[in-house]
């Protein structure tokens, strides 16, 4: 069984000093709640000190609010509750220790999300995650445990047929001509420069144990290791949302199935869904996005108004730390814990489409007035 | 609870050891129980050594090129009794392969004890490092006693500035890359408190970083003296940037001759400088000031971490022994663009640097010249060998204005 030495002194001389920070964490964390959590720890041997590291190295962020802390293994969500649930409470909308979430991988429940204007709508992209149960986190797996993550998803991979038949690209081994090509389909992942991600151990070994996995016309696309166990992206220009949620489940379900052939599964519980790394990506891991053209509307006094009450949330078309360049956004859903992957992709078809109309009713120079949404 | 105990805050240190023995099933807590652990306590591992091993094709550090598969299964069950592991100990190592100008160390030591566990590593390493220092077999000399130094004035027209660093640790609390922010907290409190003692050209002010003012911070900017958070992956890839900026500060006396950084890469790292050539003067302070601090800390019941195998300990491996670097910036035109100016460093044992320090390269024609050799000879000796060294130097570069030829001296030891 485990056996670890800590030595640490009392917890009023332990406890971070959060008065210059602004995370979810910071918000949470009190004198008597560390006093009782350091006590603890996983089976694995992550502690309260691993947990929020991240928070303690990064006091604020400029566009968002940060949650401050990750989990090092499935049970941190566990050992850590009186930390971890009011933190899922304030970040995922007043989620409830007791609420149950709702898996829905069937994108035949999808109304729609097929005639997105391309005129508008650039591309389309839905994105979750998966932890493979047995392993530790990103923050704190070994490095065999990161290769094990590895083999056993490569694996699960090699056996996709047909439309979702590819390859894989481990970091540590491709040729410049590959890494080349990757990077021209915008495909690559680096080595995080976030201190955010840095600071909680999981760019540890890089690049060892992480790699690229795509299909063979580049729609659906895995990475290894990288944030979490697995990434899983479905993409494809233009506005088609319907067709890359299609791939998206169908992929999951495979991949899924796969792994329970051979006697694992996914880290999964009806209280918090899909478990990932951070605490942001519980329930459905999953941000449904599009790249879309709203010049118009950007500039509008209500956009932020607008989005607010369709439950979406504007990036740059960097990603999330970057800010939009000219009047082309990156529009996801804001939610990811209790509502369904179907419910989340329909507020962004739904969502969307409201905004195209709204920027072509702004371009004519008329009012969106009667267009305003209620709050869902 | 029993997870408790005592501490002694101003008399000698009794530090409770804690650890963890797990128990059933997958989803509950351990609580932690009070034991007594040894060095080398056994901890368990989810995979066997050869499934961790690290990959180290691509590497070119000194870790890399002593840790074998036999090594690593022998070590990476053992911790240190705070609880330090080999794999955190060559982290950095792993995470960075290689430096463009220098070959690095690649691990780092969690507390004194980091010596002793794993010393089948770190004293290859150590030997490699430090030109051939077996610690199993030799003793390192500490000198301190600055009237042995020679003609330590240098002509001003070449050297503009001279400087003496080295760090300390404190016994009793682990170091940078392992400390728990609490431990770190009681290394700022007793070399701050053993500061305030100073007194004369000693006398000084501390300067904590998360509370400093703006206007004291401009002032150590302008001074060349604040140090900010770590950017180098060497550094932050072992952990010792964690909780950055809480219990860091600087301390520097009025005459800002004498200057202490406290918990940057070290518990401490003690710097002696002015500019121009008077090293004799920079080393003398040096020496005084650190004596003076060790007798402070005493007095309190704290002591350095220091054994005769290795000398001074510190965080880095290439730190011990003295953990001195003695070095001047001298401009040198003519000899720095001579063929033979590598080989002249080489035999005298100097190594040169960039005016702006390790990751560095040097600007037009002034370089930073200092000790190469950390360990195995004392301070008196390194500074000797920088004066001797210096001065050879500038030697060379009046003789090349002149005209005349120059000789590659014959090396100084080994």
């Amino acid at each position: 069984m485990a056996k670890l030495t800590i030595k640490r002194l009392s917890p009023e001389e332990e406890f971070p000093d959060l008065s210059q920070h602004n995370n979810h964490m910071a918000k949470v964390l009190t004198q008597d709640m560390y006093t009782k959590l350091r006590d603890r720890a996983t089976p694995n041997g992550f502690t309260i000190d691993g947990v929020i590291q991240t928070g303690i190295d990064n006091p604020g962020h400029p566009f968002i609010m940060t949650v401050g802390c990750v989990a090092g293994d499935e049970e941190t969500y566990e050992v850590f509750k009186e930390l971890l649930d009011p933190i899922i409470e304030d970040r995922h909308g007043g989620y409830k220790p007791t609420d149950k979430h709702k898996t829905d991988l069937n994108p035949d429940n999808l109304k729609g999300g097929d005639d997105l204007d391309p005129n508008y709508v650039i591309s389309s992209r839905v994105r979750t995650g998966r932890s493979i149960r047995g392993f530790c986190l990103p923050p704190h797996c070994s490095r065999g445990e990161r290769r094990g993550v590895e083999k056993m998803s490569v694996e699960a991979l090699d056996s996709l047929s047909g439309d979702l038949k590819g390859k894989y690209y481990a970091l540590k081994n491709m040729t410049d001509a590959e890494q080349q090509q990757l990077i021209d389909d915008h495909f690559l992942f680096d080595k995080p420069v976030s201190p955010l991600l840095l600071a909680s151990g999981m760019a540890r070994d890089w690049p060892d144990g992480r790699g690229i996995w795509h299909n063979d016309t580049k729609t659906f696309l895995v990475w290894v290791n990288e944030e979490d166990h697995l990434r899983v992206i479905s993409m494809q220009k233009g506005g088609n949302m319907k067709e890359v949620f299609n791939r998206f489940c169908t992929g999951l379900t495979k991949i899924e199935t796969l792994f329970k052939d051979k006697g694992t599964s996914f880290m999964w519980n009806e209280h918090l869904g899909y478990v990932l790394t951070c605490p942001s990506n519980l329930g459905t891991g999953l941000r449904a996005g599009v790249h879309v053209k709203i010049p118009n509307m950007s500039k509008h006094a209500k956009f932020e108004e607008v989005l607010k009450r369709l439950r979406l949330q504007k990036r740059g078309t960097g990603g999330v730390d970057t800010a939009a360049v000219g009047g082309t956004f990156d529009i996801s859903n804001a939610d990811r814990l209790g509502f369904s992957e179907v419910e989340l992709v329909q507020m962004v078809v739904d969502g969307v489409k409201l905004l195209v109309e709204m920027e072509k009713k702004l371009e004519k120079g008329q009012s969106i007035d009667d267009l305003m949404p209620a709050q869902k | 609870m029993a997870n408790n105990f005592a501490r002694i805050l101003s008399g000698k240190r009794n530090v409770g050891i804690m650890s963890l023995v797990g128990a059933g099933s997958l989803t509950a807590a351990f609580l932690l129980n009070r034991e007594h652990v040894t060095a080398g306590a056994q901890v368990r591992r989810v995979y066997p050594a050869s499934a961790d091993y690290p990959d180290l094709r691509k590497h070119n550090n000194c870790m890399a090129s002593h840790l074998t598969p036999a090594i690593y299964a022998k070590l990476v069950d053992k911790a240190t009794p705070n609880g330090y592991t080999l794999d955190q100990a060559i982290q950095t190592g792993v995470d960075n392969p290689g430096h463009p100008f220098i070959k690095t160390v690649g691990m780092v030591a969690g507390d004194e004890e980091s010596y002793e566990v794993f010393a089948d590593l770190l004293d290859p390493v150590i030997k490699e490092r430090h030109n051939g220092y077996d610690p199993q077999t030799m003793t390192h000399p500490t000198d301190l006693d600055s009237s042995k130094l020679k003609s330590g004035k240098f002509d001003e027209r070449y050297v503009l500035s001279s400087r003496v660093r080295t760090g300390r640790s404190i016994r009793g609390l682990s170091l940078p890359p392992a400390c728990t922010r609490a431990e770190r907290r009681e290394v700022e409190k007793v070399v701050v408190d053993a500061l305030a003692g100073l007194k004369g050209d000693l006398a000084g002010t501390y300067y904590s970083l998360t509370h400093m003012t703006d206007q004291e911070q401009q002032q150590l900017i302008d001074d060349h003296f604040l140090f900010d958070k770590p950017v180098s992956p060497l550094l932050t890839c072992s952990g010792m940037a964690r909780d950055w900026p809480d219990a860091r500060g600087i301390w520097h006396n009025n005459t800002k001759t004498f200057l202490i950084w406290i918990n940057e890469e070290d518990h401490t790292r003690v710097i002696s400088m002015e500019k121009g050539g008077n090293m004799k003067r920079v080393f003398d302070r040096f020496c005084t000031g650190l004596k003076e601090v060790e007798r402070l800390i005493q007095e309190k019941g704290w002591e350095f971490m220091w054994n005769e195998r290795l000398g001074y300990i510190l965080t880095c491996p290439s730190n011990l022994g003295t953990g001195l670097r003695a070095g001047v910036h001298v401009n040198l035109p003519k000899l720095s663009k001579d063929p033979r100016f590598t080989k002249i460093l080489d035999n005298l044992r100097l190594q040169k640097r960039g005016t702006g320090g390790v990751d560095t390269a040097a600007v037009g024609s002034t370089f930073d010249i200092s000790n190469l050799d950390r360990l195995g000879q004392s301070e008196v000796q390194l500074v000797q060998t920088v004066v001797d060294g210096v001065n050879y130097l500038i030697e060379c570069e009046k003789k090349l204005e002149k005209g005349q030829d120059i000789k590659i001296p014959p090396p100084v030891r080994k």
